[in-house]
């Protein structure tokens, strides 16, 4: 496999969406290639900081905002 | 049908009959998670929380139109995403990119810089600090690819419910979040390299 092979493949690789066999292959090309090995290892990364990040907490005042304007709403009933 | 989802259908239901309380109840479950997609759909505090209004408003006003088929949160956020993408488009006419804008081309799908990063590089920064980094970069992103990544690896939908959301094909939402993620990768670069 070829380094831009794995590039392509590289979301499915990590979200473990890949076919067994071309695991197998692009397993056998990182062992080989350091460059693809930083590039799938700061990727995952990437990926995980983003999901094990909490959010941005709602702003007390946006969330009065909301409730207002529900209240306006809600008051005329469905 | 989990506890969860069993306890959103009844709320849903007593919405539904006018019952207030309930709607404000799903509002409340769901007000955080809502805030977080548009925020980082549009990457504008204040659109965002037009959005966030929008989606609550409209949602309640078309109530009888959600089916039941998919659960509650699913039918909201696909509101909160169409009002995103009216945002973005609003801002067409300035600097922001089109949301479909020659996104299929693979020029700049391979890293440029190939950098090892630190083992957990994100505990270099204070949580507040981090937080603004991590948005900070996804705002950069184009928006077609931001759209994707959000729904994705943020608010963890599937490649074929993201497709549903945006109303792309599985291979373009599968091409627009590899890269994505790389280039995601690449702006945390000079925040996370090691040394």
């Amino acid at each position: 496999m070829l380094c831009t092979e794995v590039m392509r493949q590289l979301s499915e690789y990590l979200d473990g969406e890949l076919d067994a066999a071309l695991v197998q292959e692009l397993e056998q090309h990182l062992s080989d290639c350091q460059d693809c090995r930083i590039v799938v290892d700061t990727t995952r990364k990437t990926i995980e900081i983003y999901c094990n990040t909490e959010p941005a907490p709602l702003p007390p005042e946006v969330r009065t905002r909301l409730h207002k304007a529900l209240a306006r709403r809600l008051a005329k009933g469905r | 049908m989990p506890v969860h989802a069993e306890n959103e259908a009844t709320l849903v239901a007593e919405a539904r009959e006018g019952k207030a309380e309930a709607f404000t109840q799903l509002v409340n479950r769901y007000e955080r998670n809502i805030y977080r997609l548009a925020l980082n759909l549009t990457g504008n505090r204040e659109d965002a929380e037009d959005v966030l209004q929008e989606a609550f408003l409209k949602a309640y006003s078309h109530l009888d139109q959600f089916q039941g088929n998919s659960r509650f949160y699913t039918w909201l956020v696909r509101i909160a995403v169409n009002e995103g993408l009216m945002k973005l488009r609003k801002r067409r006419s300035d600097k922001s990119a089109s949301l479909d804008e020659m996104v299929e081309t693979e020029d700049d799908a391979v890293p440029r810089e190939v950098v090892a990063w630190e083992d957990t590089p994100e505990q270099r920064y204070a949580k507040t600090e981090l937080q603004s980094i991590l948005s900070e970069a996804v705002e950069s992103l184009e928006p077609a690819f931001r759209m994707v990544f959000v729904l994705r690896d943020i608010e963890d939908f599937s490649t074929q419910e993201t497709a549903e959301l945006l109303n792309l094909s599985i291979p373009a939402v599968k091409s627009r979040l590899l890269r994505a993620r790389l280039k995601l990768r690449q702006r945390l670069n000079k925040y996370f390299t090691r040394g």
